[in-house]
Protein backbone atom coordinates (compact mmCIF):
# COMPACT_ATOMS: atom_id res chain seq x y z
CA UNK A 1 0.00 0.00 0.00
CA UNK A 2 1.52 3.52 -0.94
CA UNK A 3 -0.11 6.38 1.13
CA UNK A 4 0.55 9.62 0.04
CA UNK A 5 0.85 12.17 2.87
CA UNK A 6 -1.98 14.53 3.01
CA UNK A 7 -0.45 18.38 3.02
CA UNK A 8 -0.92 19.12 6.61
CA UNK A 9 1.90 16.48 7.20
CA UNK A 10 4.08 16.93 4.55
CA UNK A 11 7.56 17.51 5.51
CA UNK A 12 8.76 21.02 4.72
CA UNK A 13 12.53 21.98 5.45
CA UNK A 14 14.45 24.73 4.17
CA UNK A 15 12.68 27.77 2.86
CA UNK A 16 12.87 29.10 -0.60
CA UNK A 17 12.58 32.64 -2.32
CA UNK A 18 8.56 31.43 -2.54
CA UNK A 19 7.94 30.31 0.70
CA UNK A 20 8.46 26.60 2.21
CA UNK A 21 9.98 24.39 -0.15
CA UNK A 22 9.01 20.53 0.06
CA UNK A 23 12.41 19.11 0.44
CA UNK A 24 11.83 15.48 0.65
CA UNK A 25 9.74 12.58 0.70
CA UNK A 26 5.08 12.95 0.85
CA UNK A 27 5.14 9.26 0.57
CA UNK A 28 5.24 6.15 2.57
CA UNK A 29 4.80 2.66 1.57
CA UNK A 30 3.78 -0.85 3.81
CA UNK A 31 3.08 -4.35 1.67
CA UNK A 32 0.90 -6.31 3.72
CA UNK A 33 0.22 -10.40 3.01
CA UNK A 34 -0.54 -13.66 4.72
CA UNK A 35 1.41 -16.99 4.02
CA UNK A 36 1.58 -20.03 5.77
CA UNK A 37 -0.30 -18.64 8.85
CA UNK A 38 1.63 -15.75 9.49
CA UNK A 39 0.72 -12.11 9.07
CA UNK A 40 3.64 -10.09 7.58
CA UNK A 41 3.84 -6.13 7.47
CA UNK A 42 6.74 -4.81 4.99
CA UNK A 43 8.18 -1.11 5.63
CA UNK A 44 9.47 -0.78 1.98
CA UNK A 45 11.55 2.15 3.04
CA UNK A 46 13.01 1.15 6.16
CA UNK A 47 13.33 -2.48 5.41
CA UNK A 48 11.92 -3.65 8.52
CA UNK A 49 9.82 -6.84 8.83
CA UNK A 50 7.35 -7.18 11.26
CA UNK A 51 4.93 -10.28 12.25
CA UNK A 52 1.96 -9.76 13.51
CA UNK A 53 -1.37 -10.80 15.02
CA UNK A 54 -4.76 -10.52 13.40
CA UNK A 55 -5.51 -7.44 14.83
CA UNK A 56 -1.82 -5.46 14.84
CA UNK A 57 -2.45 -6.56 10.90
CA UNK A 58 -6.08 -5.10 10.53
CA UNK A 59 -4.97 -2.07 12.31
CA UNK A 60 -1.97 -1.07 10.03
CA UNK A 61 -3.88 -1.57 7.18
CA UNK A 62 -6.33 0.96 8.62
CA UNK A 63 -3.73 3.33 10.59
CA UNK A 64 -3.15 5.91 7.47
CA UNK A 65 -6.57 6.28 6.28
CA UNK A 66 -8.83 6.38 9.70
CA UNK A 67 -8.82 8.55 12.31
CA UNK A 68 -8.62 7.00 15.84
CA UNK A 69 -11.98 7.22 16.75
CA UNK A 70 -12.64 5.60 13.41
CA UNK A 71 -10.13 2.84 13.86
CA UNK A 72 -11.00 1.94 17.49
CA UNK A 73 -15.14 1.72 16.34
CA UNK A 74 -13.90 -0.62 12.93
CA UNK A 75 -12.03 -2.58 15.31
CA UNK A 76 -14.47 -3.20 18.25
CA UNK A 77 -17.03 -3.81 15.59
CA UNK A 78 -14.69 -6.70 13.84
CA UNK A 79 -13.62 -8.35 16.81
CA UNK A 80 -16.77 -8.16 19.08
CA UNK A 81 -16.20 -12.16 19.07
CA UNK A 82 -13.16 -12.06 20.98
CA UNK A 83 -13.75 -10.76 24.45
CA UNK A 84 -9.83 -10.01 24.70
CA UNK A 85 -10.09 -7.53 22.44
CA UNK A 86 -10.93 -4.40 24.29
CA UNK A 87 -10.84 -0.80 23.48
CA UNK A 88 -7.80 -0.44 25.99
CA UNK A 89 -6.29 -3.50 24.14
CA UNK A 90 -6.52 -1.92 20.57
CA UNK A 91 -5.26 1.81 22.02
CA UNK A 92 -2.38 -0.42 23.40
CA UNK A 93 -1.64 -1.64 20.09
CA UNK A 94 -2.21 1.23 18.50
CA UNK A 95 0.61 3.07 20.89
CA UNK A 96 2.54 0.60 19.33
CA UNK A 97 2.12 1.26 16.13
CA UNK A 98 2.81 4.86 16.37
CA UNK A 99 6.04 4.14 18.58
CA UNK A 100 7.29 1.84 15.51
CA UNK A 101 6.41 4.63 13.12
CA UNK A 102 8.36 7.28 15.60
CA UNK A 103 11.29 5.10 15.63
CA UNK A 104 11.50 4.84 11.42
CA UNK A 105 10.34 1.04 11.32
CA UNK A 106 6.78 1.75 9.77
CA UNK A 107 5.08 3.95 7.62
CA UNK A 108 8.66 5.42 7.16
CA UNK A 109 8.81 8.10 4.31
CA UNK A 110 10.55 7.40 1.19
CA UNK A 111 13.84 10.20 0.81
CA UNK A 112 15.50 7.93 -1.45
CA UNK A 113 14.30 9.35 -5.26
CA UNK A 114 16.78 12.55 -5.25
CA UNK A 115 19.94 9.86 -4.24
CA UNK A 116 18.79 7.08 -6.96
CA UNK A 117 21.42 8.17 -9.55
CA UNK A 118 24.16 9.08 -7.11
CA UNK A 119 25.91 5.65 -6.95
CA UNK A 120 26.06 5.16 -10.55
CA UNK A 121 26.71 9.14 -11.20
CA UNK A 122 29.96 8.95 -8.26
CA UNK A 123 31.66 6.27 -10.00
CA UNK A 124 32.96 5.50 -13.16
CA UNK A 125 34.30 2.23 -12.20
CA UNK A 126 33.62 -0.91 -13.91
CA UNK A 127 34.44 -3.83 -11.70
CA UNK A 128 32.75 -7.08 -13.26
CA UNK A 129 33.06 -8.27 -16.52
CA UNK A 130 31.38 -11.57 -18.38
CA UNK A 131 33.89 -13.01 -20.95
CA UNK A 132 32.36 -14.69 -23.59
CA UNK A 133 35.62 -17.13 -24.13
CA UNK A 134 33.47 -19.20 -26.38
CA UNK A 135 30.37 -18.47 -28.77
CA UNK A 136 30.25 -22.13 -29.44
CA UNK A 137 28.50 -24.63 -27.74
CA UNK A 138 28.48 -28.75 -27.32
CA UNK A 139 24.06 -29.17 -26.57
CA UNK A 140 21.97 -27.62 -28.56
CA UNK A 141 19.81 -26.02 -25.79
CA UNK A 142 16.48 -25.03 -27.31
CA UNK A 143 15.34 -22.36 -25.13
CA UNK A 144 18.93 -21.02 -24.95
CA UNK A 145 18.69 -17.17 -25.05
CA UNK A 146 22.34 -17.49 -26.52
CA UNK A 147 20.91 -19.09 -29.80
CA UNK A 148 22.86 -22.46 -29.00
CA UNK A 149 26.35 -20.46 -27.86
CA UNK A 150 26.50 -18.16 -30.95
CA UNK A 151 24.60 -15.26 -29.75
CA UNK A 152 23.08 -15.15 -33.49
CA UNK A 153 26.53 -14.51 -35.21
CA UNK A 154 29.27 -16.62 -35.53
CA UNK A 155 30.81 -19.60 -34.15
CA UNK A 156 34.19 -18.04 -32.00
CA UNK A 157 36.41 -18.75 -28.71
CA UNK A 158 37.95 -15.75 -27.14
CA UNK A 159 42.26 -15.79 -27.48
CA UNK A 160 44.42 -15.20 -24.52
CA UNK A 161 44.83 -11.93 -26.31
CA UNK A 162 42.01 -10.95 -26.54
CA UNK A 163 41.18 -12.13 -22.69
CA UNK A 164 44.29 -10.74 -21.53
CA UNK A 165 42.83 -7.24 -22.74
CA UNK A 166 40.25 -7.19 -21.62
CA UNK A 167 41.52 -7.71 -17.90
CA UNK A 168 43.73 -4.91 -18.43
CA UNK A 169 40.63 -2.96 -19.51
CA UNK A 170 39.10 -4.02 -16.09
CA UNK A 171 42.18 -3.55 -13.85
CA UNK A 172 42.85 -0.12 -16.19
CA UNK A 173 38.89 1.03 -15.33
CA UNK A 174 38.36 -0.56 -11.58
CA UNK A 175 39.14 2.71 -10.10
CA UNK A 176 39.62 2.00 -6.65
CA UNK A 177 37.37 -0.70 -6.12
CA UNK A 178 39.11 -4.05 -4.61
CA UNK A 179 37.13 -6.75 -5.82
CA UNK A 180 36.78 -7.84 -9.53
CA UNK A 181 34.68 -10.47 -11.17
CA UNK A 182 35.31 -12.29 -13.87
CA UNK A 183 32.65 -15.00 -15.38
CA UNK A 184 33.99 -17.61 -18.02
CA UNK A 185 30.52 -17.81 -20.16
CA UNK A 186 28.96 -18.63 -22.89
CA UNK A 187 27.92 -20.66 -25.23
CA UNK A 188 30.29 -23.02 -23.24
CA UNK A 189 33.32 -21.97 -21.84
CA UNK A 190 35.34 -25.31 -21.32
CA UNK A 191 35.31 -25.30 -25.17
CA UNK A 192 37.93 -23.48 -24.62
CA UNK A 193 39.45 -24.29 -21.27
CA UNK A 194 43.04 -23.63 -21.73
CA UNK A 195 42.40 -19.95 -22.21
CA UNK A 196 40.20 -19.47 -19.12
CA UNK A 197 43.22 -21.57 -17.19
CA UNK A 198 45.74 -18.66 -19.06
CA UNK A 199 43.62 -16.12 -17.80
CA UNK A 200 43.31 -17.01 -14.17
CA UNK A 201 46.86 -17.16 -14.23
CA UNK A 202 47.53 -13.92 -15.72
CA UNK A 203 45.23 -11.87 -13.69
CA UNK A 204 47.00 -13.94 -10.43
CA UNK A 205 50.04 -12.67 -11.48
CA UNK A 206 48.26 -8.76 -11.87
CA UNK A 207 46.78 -8.90 -8.00
CA UNK A 208 50.05 -8.28 -6.09
CA UNK A 209 51.33 -5.56 -8.07
CA UNK A 210 47.77 -3.95 -8.60
CA UNK A 211 45.89 -4.78 -5.16
CA UNK A 212 43.07 -5.76 -6.79
CA UNK A 213 41.70 -9.36 -5.70
CA UNK A 214 39.95 -11.25 -8.40
CA UNK A 215 36.79 -13.26 -7.98
CA UNK A 216 36.19 -15.78 -10.58
CA UNK A 217 32.67 -17.89 -11.48
CA UNK A 218 32.58 -20.97 -13.83
CA UNK A 219 29.11 -21.29 -15.71
CA UNK A 220 29.01 -24.55 -17.57
CA UNK A 221 26.56 -27.30 -19.14
CA UNK A 222 29.00 -30.01 -17.79
CA UNK A 223 29.66 -32.12 -21.09
CA UNK A 224 33.39 -31.38 -20.54
CA UNK A 225 33.82 -31.80 -17.06
CA UNK A 226 37.03 -33.51 -15.82
CA UNK A 227 39.33 -34.33 -13.02
CA UNK A 228 41.45 -31.29 -14.17
CA UNK A 229 38.86 -29.05 -14.47
CA UNK A 230 37.02 -29.91 -11.02
CA UNK A 231 40.87 -29.59 -9.50
CA UNK A 232 41.45 -25.78 -11.22
CA UNK A 233 37.89 -24.79 -10.64
CA UNK A 234 37.76 -25.81 -7.32
CA UNK A 235 41.32 -24.05 -6.16
CA UNK A 236 40.56 -20.76 -8.34
CA UNK A 237 36.94 -20.31 -8.93
CA UNK A 238 34.90 -18.42 -6.32
CA UNK A 239 31.88 -19.84 -7.41
CA UNK A 240 31.00 -22.24 -10.08
CA UNK A 241 27.59 -22.55 -11.05
CA UNK A 242 26.40 -26.09 -12.86
CA UNK A 243 23.17 -26.28 -15.44
CA UNK A 244 20.99 -29.00 -14.81
CA UNK A 245 16.99 -28.43 -15.13
CA UNK A 246 16.15 -30.87 -12.71
CA UNK A 247 14.52 -34.48 -13.21
CA UNK A 248 16.18 -36.62 -16.60
CA UNK A 249 13.29 -36.40 -18.59
CA UNK A 250 12.51 -32.71 -18.11
CA UNK A 251 16.35 -32.19 -18.29
CA UNK A 252 16.63 -34.39 -21.60
CA UNK A 253 14.19 -32.57 -23.48
CA UNK A 254 15.43 -29.19 -23.70
CA UNK A 255 18.95 -29.94 -23.15
CA UNK A 256 19.85 -32.32 -25.89
CA UNK A 257 23.63 -33.02 -27.88
CA UNK A 258 23.73 -31.87 -31.59
CA UNK A 259 22.51 -35.09 -31.89
CA UNK A 260 19.24 -35.52 -30.54
CA UNK A 261 20.27 -37.52 -27.13
CA UNK A 262 19.74 -36.12 -23.65
CA UNK A 263 22.80 -34.93 -21.55
CA UNK A 264 21.26 -35.65 -18.14
CA UNK A 265 23.33 -39.56 -17.25
CA UNK A 266 26.31 -37.72 -18.92
CA UNK A 267 26.31 -34.11 -16.49
CA UNK A 268 24.67 -35.58 -13.19
CA UNK A 269 27.90 -37.97 -12.15
CA UNK A 270 30.61 -35.10 -12.36
CA UNK A 271 28.19 -32.36 -11.03
CA UNK A 272 27.99 -34.92 -7.70
CA UNK A 273 31.64 -35.47 -8.16
CA UNK A 274 32.84 -31.70 -8.51
CA UNK A 275 30.20 -30.45 -5.71
CA UNK A 276 31.64 -33.29 -3.28
CA UNK A 277 34.96 -32.27 -3.98
CA UNK A 278 34.32 -28.68 -3.25
CA UNK A 279 33.99 -28.96 0.09
CA UNK A 280 32.53 -25.48 1.72
CA UNK A 281 33.34 -23.08 -1.74
CA UNK A 282 30.30 -21.61 -3.41
CA UNK A 283 28.41 -23.06 -6.29
CA UNK A 284 25.19 -23.02 -7.82
CA UNK A 285 23.02 -26.24 -9.34
CA UNK A 286 21.13 -23.95 -11.75
CA UNK A 287 18.36 -24.93 -13.86
CA UNK A 288 15.70 -23.49 -16.05
CA UNK A 289 12.06 -24.31 -15.64
CA UNK A 290 9.57 -23.86 -18.42
CA UNK A 291 5.99 -24.41 -19.70
CA UNK A 292 6.82 -28.16 -19.92
CA UNK A 293 7.51 -28.62 -16.65
CA UNK A 294 6.01 -25.86 -14.48
CA UNK A 295 5.47 -27.83 -11.26
CA UNK A 296 9.30 -26.76 -11.38
CA UNK A 297 9.53 -28.04 -7.05
CA UNK A 298 9.52 -31.53 -8.31
CA UNK A 299 12.53 -30.73 -10.31
CA UNK A 300 14.34 -28.36 -7.49
CA UNK A 301 13.92 -31.45 -4.79
CA UNK A 302 14.98 -33.74 -6.84
CA UNK A 303 18.08 -31.76 -7.42
CA UNK A 304 18.20 -31.74 -3.71
CA UNK A 305 17.59 -35.48 -3.76
CA UNK A 306 20.88 -35.89 -6.00
CA UNK A 307 22.74 -34.94 -3.22
CA UNK A 308 22.95 -30.68 -3.83
CA UNK A 309 22.43 -27.98 -1.18
CA UNK A 310 22.69 -24.74 -3.12
CA UNK A 311 19.96 -24.49 -6.19
CA UNK A 312 19.16 -21.70 -7.96
CA UNK A 313 16.24 -22.37 -10.63
CA UNK A 314 14.84 -19.46 -13.30
CA UNK A 315 11.88 -19.41 -15.29
CA UNK A 316 12.39 -19.15 -18.83
CA UNK A 317 12.64 -15.61 -20.67
CA UNK A 318 11.81 -16.25 -24.23
CA UNK A 319 9.33 -15.02 -26.85
CA UNK A 320 5.82 -15.13 -26.68
CA UNK A 321 4.88 -17.70 -29.42
CA UNK A 322 7.63 -20.39 -28.08
CA UNK A 323 6.23 -23.73 -27.11
CA UNK A 324 7.71 -23.69 -23.75
CA UNK A 325 7.01 -20.27 -22.93
CA UNK A 326 5.47 -19.42 -19.99
CA UNK A 327 1.51 -18.46 -20.03
CA UNK A 328 -0.70 -16.05 -17.45
CA UNK A 329 -2.46 -19.49 -16.80
CA UNK A 330 1.09 -21.08 -15.83
CA UNK A 331 1.06 -17.92 -13.09
CA UNK A 332 -1.49 -19.25 -10.06
CA UNK A 333 0.22 -22.57 -10.41
CA UNK A 334 4.10 -20.95 -9.89
CA UNK A 335 3.13 -19.29 -7.15
CA UNK A 336 1.50 -22.25 -5.78
CA UNK A 337 4.93 -24.04 -6.11
CA UNK A 338 6.73 -21.18 -4.96
CA UNK A 339 5.04 -21.30 -1.85
CA UNK A 340 5.03 -25.28 -1.76
CA UNK A 341 8.99 -24.48 -2.21
CA UNK A 342 9.19 -22.64 0.86
CA UNK A 343 7.28 -24.90 2.66
CA UNK A 344 9.10 -27.81 2.02
CA UNK A 345 12.52 -26.06 2.55
CA UNK A 346 11.72 -25.36 6.26
CA UNK A 347 10.32 -28.90 6.70
CA UNK A 348 13.47 -30.13 5.19
CA UNK A 349 15.58 -27.72 7.57
CA UNK A 350 13.88 -29.07 10.69
CA UNK A 351 14.79 -32.67 9.35
CA UNK A 352 18.43 -31.88 9.40
CA UNK A 353 18.32 -32.17 5.34
CA UNK A 354 17.82 -28.96 4.26
CA UNK A 355 19.05 -26.54 1.26
CA UNK A 356 19.52 -23.20 -0.26
CA UNK A 357 17.62 -21.68 -2.93
CA UNK A 358 18.89 -18.76 -4.32
CA UNK A 359 16.04 -16.52 -4.88
CA UNK A 360 15.19 -17.11 -0.86
CA UNK A 361 18.82 -16.62 -0.23
CA UNK A 362 17.69 -13.15 2.01
CA UNK A 363 20.10 -11.85 4.01
CA UNK A 364 17.45 -9.19 6.37
CA UNK A 365 20.45 -7.77 8.65
CA UNK A 366 23.77 -7.72 6.21
CA UNK A 367 22.15 -7.11 3.21
CA UNK A 368 22.63 -4.40 0.65
CA UNK A 369 22.93 -1.13 1.50
CA UNK A 370 20.48 1.27 0.09
CA UNK A 371 22.34 2.54 -2.78
CA UNK A 372 22.67 -0.78 -4.49
CA UNK A 373 18.84 -1.45 -3.66
CA UNK A 374 18.26 1.44 -5.96
CA UNK A 375 20.62 1.16 -8.29
CA UNK A 376 20.76 -2.57 -9.18
CA UNK A 377 22.63 -5.10 -11.52
CA UNK A 378 25.43 -2.70 -13.05
CA UNK A 379 24.62 -3.16 -16.49
CA UNK A 380 26.62 -1.62 -18.70
CA UNK A 381 27.89 0.92 -15.83
CA UNK A 382 30.00 -1.28 -13.80
CA UNK A 383 29.11 -4.60 -15.78
CA UNK A 384 29.77 -5.52 -19.05
CA UNK A 385 30.43 -8.47 -21.20
CA UNK A 386 32.70 -9.25 -23.16
CA UNK A 387 32.46 -11.11 -26.50
CA UNK A 388 35.15 -13.35 -28.04
CA UNK A 389 36.05 -10.35 -30.32
CA UNK A 390 37.12 -7.87 -27.44
CA UNK A 391 33.82 -6.07 -28.32
CA UNK A 392 31.74 -4.60 -25.31
CA UNK A 393 28.03 -4.99 -24.37
CA UNK A 394 25.69 -3.76 -21.12
CA UNK A 395 25.72 -7.56 -20.07
CA UNK A 396 25.37 -10.95 -21.71
CA UNK A 397 21.97 -10.92 -22.33
CA UNK A 398 22.71 -7.60 -24.98
CA UNK A 399 25.46 -9.19 -26.85
CA UNK A 400 24.65 -10.11 -30.56
CA UNK A 401 22.54 -6.57 -30.72
CA UNK A 402 24.90 -4.44 -32.59
CA UNK A 403 22.82 -1.03 -31.43
CA UNK A 404 24.43 -2.27 -27.77
CA UNK A 405 27.44 -2.64 -28.57
CA UNK A 406 29.62 -0.17 -26.23
CA UNK A 407 33.16 -0.24 -27.61
CA UNK A 408 35.67 -2.57 -27.22
CA UNK A 409 38.98 -3.40 -24.79
CA UNK A 410 40.94 -1.73 -26.15
CA UNK A 411 39.79 1.30 -26.54
CA UNK A 412 37.68 1.42 -23.78
CA UNK A 413 33.45 2.33 -23.51
CA UNK A 414 32.98 4.52 -26.44
CA UNK A 415 29.78 4.55 -26.82
CA UNK A 416 29.30 7.04 -23.87
CA UNK A 417 25.79 7.78 -24.64
CA UNK A 418 24.47 4.52 -24.21
CA UNK A 419 26.69 4.21 -20.36
CA UNK A 420 24.63 7.34 -20.02
CA UNK A 421 21.43 5.61 -20.40
CA UNK A 422 22.43 2.43 -17.60
CA UNK A 423 23.36 5.05 -15.41
CA UNK A 424 20.12 6.53 -15.13
CA UNK A 425 18.51 2.89 -14.82
CA UNK A 426 17.05 2.33 -11.55
CA UNK A 427 14.52 1.32 -9.16
CA UNK A 428 13.20 5.03 -9.40
CA UNK A 429 13.62 5.31 -13.30
CA UNK A 430 10.69 2.92 -14.17
CA UNK A 431 7.28 4.32 -14.11
CA UNK A 432 5.76 0.51 -13.39
CA UNK A 433 8.17 0.24 -9.90
CA UNK A 434 6.26 3.75 -8.73
CA UNK A 435 4.01 2.14 -6.45
CA UNK A 436 5.43 -1.27 -6.53
CA UNK A 437 6.68 -2.38 -2.49
CA UNK A 438 9.30 -4.77 -3.93
CA UNK A 439 11.56 -2.11 -5.75
CA UNK A 440 13.85 -1.94 -3.17
CA UNK A 441 14.39 -6.27 -3.38
CA UNK A 442 14.93 -6.12 -7.29
CA UNK A 443 16.06 -2.84 -7.94
CA UNK A 444 13.64 -2.04 -10.43
CA UNK A 445 14.10 -5.25 -12.23
CA UNK A 446 16.32 -6.20 -15.04
CA UNK A 447 17.58 -4.10 -17.77
CA UNK A 448 17.54 -6.88 -20.75
CA UNK A 449 14.45 -8.23 -19.85
CA UNK A 450 12.96 -4.68 -19.89
CA UNK A 451 13.76 -4.34 -23.05
CA UNK A 452 12.83 -7.12 -24.64
CA UNK A 453 9.16 -7.07 -23.29
CA UNK A 454 8.60 -3.27 -23.74
CA UNK A 455 11.18 -2.04 -26.32
CA UNK A 456 13.14 0.56 -23.50
CA UNK A 457 15.56 -0.83 -20.28
CA UNK A 458 13.64 1.49 -17.72
CA UNK A 459 10.14 -0.58 -18.96
CA UNK A 460 8.97 -3.45 -16.91
CA UNK A 461 8.98 -7.08 -17.94
CA UNK A 462 5.74 -7.33 -16.16
CA UNK A 463 5.60 -11.58 -16.28
CA UNK A 464 8.93 -11.73 -14.40
CA UNK A 465 7.94 -8.70 -11.72
CA UNK A 466 4.92 -11.23 -10.70
CA UNK A 467 7.08 -14.26 -9.97
CA UNK A 468 9.67 -11.82 -8.28
CA UNK A 469 7.17 -10.43 -5.75
CA UNK A 470 6.09 -13.92 -5.10
CA UNK A 471 9.42 -15.24 -4.51
CA UNK A 472 10.70 -12.02 -1.81
CA UNK A 473 6.89 -13.06 -0.09
CA UNK A 474 7.98 -16.45 0.01
CA UNK A 475 12.01 -15.40 1.10
CA UNK A 476 10.46 -12.91 3.53
CA UNK A 477 8.04 -15.40 5.04
CA UNK A 478 10.26 -18.34 5.45
CA UNK A 479 12.71 -15.42 7.83
CA UNK A 480 9.68 -15.31 9.84
CA UNK A 481 9.03 -18.71 10.16
CA UNK A 482 13.24 -19.40 11.21
CA UNK A 483 13.06 -16.36 13.88
CA UNK A 484 9.39 -17.49 15.46
CA UNK A 485 11.33 -21.14 15.18
CA UNK A 486 14.48 -19.50 17.16
CA UNK A 487 12.59 -18.00 19.76
CA UNK B 1 5.56 -5.50 21.98
CA UNK B 2 2.28 -7.87 22.73
CA UNK B 3 1.26 -8.16 19.13
CA UNK B 4 3.90 -7.33 16.86
CA UNK B 5 7.29 -8.79 17.24
CA UNK B 6 9.96 -6.80 14.76
CA UNK B 7 12.67 -8.92 13.22
CA UNK B 8 16.52 -7.59 13.17
CA UNK B 9 16.71 -5.83 9.65
CA UNK B 10 19.50 -3.22 8.48
CA UNK B 11 18.29 0.06 8.76
CA UNK B 12 18.59 1.20 4.86
CA UNK B 13 17.86 4.94 5.94
CA UNK B 14 21.31 4.71 7.87
CA UNK B 15 22.28 3.11 4.52
CA UNK B 16 22.38 6.21 2.61
CA UNK B 17 25.33 7.91 5.15
CA UNK B 18 27.31 4.56 5.61
CA UNK B 19 27.04 2.60 2.19
CA UNK B 20 27.93 3.19 -1.35
CA UNK B 21 31.06 1.72 -1.36
CA UNK B 22 30.30 -0.73 -4.44
CA UNK B 23 32.25 -3.58 -3.56
CA UNK B 24 29.85 -6.05 -2.84
CA UNK B 25 28.73 -8.62 -6.03
CA UNK B 26 27.73 -7.71 -9.55
CA UNK B 27 24.40 -9.21 -9.01
CA UNK B 28 24.33 -11.27 -12.25
CA UNK B 29 27.78 -13.17 -11.76
CA UNK B 30 25.83 -15.27 -8.91
CA UNK B 31 23.53 -17.82 -10.59
CA UNK B 32 20.72 -16.19 -12.00
CA UNK B 33 21.86 -14.71 -15.41
CA UNK B 34 18.13 -13.85 -16.16
CA UNK B 35 17.07 -12.00 -13.83
CA UNK B 36 17.44 -9.36 -11.49
CA UNK B 37 17.36 -9.29 -7.23
CA UNK B 38 19.74 -7.68 -5.73
CA UNK B 39 18.03 -8.81 -2.09
CA UNK B 40 20.12 -12.05 -1.69
CA UNK B 41 23.48 -10.23 -2.22
CA UNK B 42 25.53 -9.43 0.83
CA UNK B 43 27.14 -6.39 1.92
CA UNK B 44 30.96 -6.43 1.92
CA UNK B 45 30.74 -4.65 5.11
CA UNK B 46 28.75 -6.49 6.94
CA UNK B 47 30.17 -9.76 6.42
Amino acid sequence: MLFVRPPAEQHFSLSGPNGPQLTFAEVCMIHQYKLNGHNIVLDVFSGAVHAVDDLAYDMIGLFESCSEDELVSRLLEKYAHDPEITREEILECLADIRTLRDEGRLFTDDCYGDHACDFKNNSRAIKALCLHVAHTCNLSCEYCFAAQGKYHGERAVMSFEVGKQALEFLIANSGSQNNLEVDFFGGEPLMNWEVCKQLVAYARSRETETGKCFRFTLTTNGVLVDDDVIDFANREMHNVVLSLDGREAVHDHLRKTPNGKGSYALIVPKFQKFVEMRGDREYYIRGTFTHNNIEFTKDIFHMADLGFKALSMEPVVCAPEDPYALTEEDLPVLFEQYELLAKEMLKREKEGRGFTFYHYMIDLEGGPCIYKRMSGCGSGTEYLAVTPWGELYPCHQFVGDASFSMGNVWDGVTNTALREEFKCCNAYARPACADCWAKLYCSGGCAANAFHATGTITGSYDYGCALFKKRMECAIMMKVAQSEEDA
Amino acid sequence: MKRIKTLSTRDLNKTLKTGGCGECQTSCQSACKTSCGVANQVCEKCK
